[in-house]
């Protein structure tokens, strides 16, 4: 199974806390009371994460509209391994798809 | 135990007992001009210290510290340092348990009704500044632990004796005109050596005076004078390194290390002498502090 054919979605609405800090990000997970620190992209990933699972390719989709990103291909790659590494940390969820429903 | 002393350091109260006489003796003497804990106040901490094995109390007397926090591996100290050993046993209580203000290893003084907040690694002279300005016309709030409010995001003073090292007991010796303020030199303990000095009147009448912090410092001491500003994110990793509850006390020392971060200004500064740092101090103070 690759990454990409994975789906990804975020936790409960009020599981993190996010705070700008000077150009990075500050987030608590309130969960595991884990204090991030991060840079672009990472916020703008899960600002488009969804309660509802949906794969990597749809995530770049939105982000292309919202930020008029222009190699979209190219970014499917770095993106899916974002969201890995956000679901390692555990500010992200995936679901297989099978498992889904 | 057998001899036993209740202070009262700013918001907290420490019960410190002894298996010998002369530890509580040396704290009786250095905290004497220090409130009293109310009658009947229930101590916070308890330190103890207590022979470090059997017969250890009269043979090559040997120090353990002990309390409601402890560190296993601790190595015992000899009973001539005893007095080092409860200074050390009650910041051991306060970082490892301290749970009603975030808890950051800084020191910090007072002017204006506001707080300079001196934070760095041991050595880097954040100490022997504060115990330098406490001398010159600012209020000393700690040399070791700044407490950051979490409501109000004031910082609240922990104004316990200074801990001295090296060099800088030579230097407040010239500073301090009354012998009288220092406790006895600790010649070779596991820090080097070590004075204690007692903070002026006015830091210990004034030790529940919280003040909003103006201006946080990062001083290396050693270097060529030189400042830098630095950046909130490296701030704020810099400070939950610093502090020893950051995790404990959870989502509200998020908020209130953000809100110092986001509302302090922030300055590295090197320098090569206290003359030197302290006019560093008085110009930032001047032109940065909010």
């Amino acid at each position: 199974m690759t990454g990409e054919a994975r789906q990804y979605f975020r936790g409960a609405p009020d599981e993190l806390l996010v705070r700008p800090l000077e150009g990075l990000t500050l987030i608590y997970h309130r969960p595991s009371g884990v204090t991030h620190i991060v840079d672009s992209p990472v916020p703008e990933i899960l600002s488009q994460l969804d309660a509802e699972p949906c794969p990597a390719s749809t995530l770049l989709a939105r982000l292309a509209r919202q930020y008029e990103l222009e190699d979209g291909e190219g970014a499917l790659d770095p993106l899916v391994a974002h969201l890995e590494t956000l679901c390692e940390v555990g500010l992200a969820r995936a679901v297989e798809p099978e498992a889904k429903g | 135990m057998k001899h036993q002393l209740t202070l009262a350091i700013g918001p907290a109260i420490f019960r410190i007992g002894s298996a010998w006489r002369a530890p509580i003796d040396a704290l009786r003497r250095l905290y004497a001009s220090y409130p009293r804990p109310e009658e009947g106040a229930i101590a916070d901490f308890t330190v103890r210290l207590e022979p470090a094995g059997r017969g250890r109390r009269w043979w090559r007397p040997s120090v353990r510290i002990a309390g409601d926090h402890m560190l296993p591996e601790a190595a015992p100290m000899a009973l001539r340092h005893g007095l080092l050993a409860a200074e050390m046993g009650m910041n051991l209580q306060m970082a490892l348990g301290w749970r009603r203000h975030l808890l950051i290893h800084a020191s910090s003084v007072e002017k204006d009704g506001r707080a300079l907040v001196m934070a760095g690694e041991s050595g880097s002279g954040k100490s022997t500044l504060a115990a330098l300005l406490g001398q010159r016309g600012w209020r000393l709030m700690g040399d070791e632990f700044a407490l950051l409010d979490f409501v109000t995001g004031a910082i609240h003073p922990f104004p316990r004796l200074i801990s001295l090292k090296n060099q800088a007991i030579g230097v407040m010796r010239a500073e301090v005109g009354d012998g009288g303020r220092f406790g006895p030199l600790m010649a070779g303990t596991p820090k080097g050596d070590i004075a204690h000095l007692v903070p002026s009147p006015d830091a210990v009448a004034k030790m529940k005076e919280a003040a909003p912090p103006a201006l946080l410092l990062f001083p290396r001491f050693g270097l060529p004078a030189e400042m830098r500003p630095i950046g909130e994110g490296e701030t704020f990793m810099h400070l939950t390194q610093a502090s020893t509850n950051y995790v404990a006390c959870g989502e509200r020392a998020f908020h209130a290390l953000h809100d110092f971060v986001t509302r302090v200004p922030t300055v590295a500064m090197d320098f090569s002498s206290g003359e030197e740092a302290e006019a560093m101090i008085a110009d930032l103070w001047r032109e940065q502090a909010r």
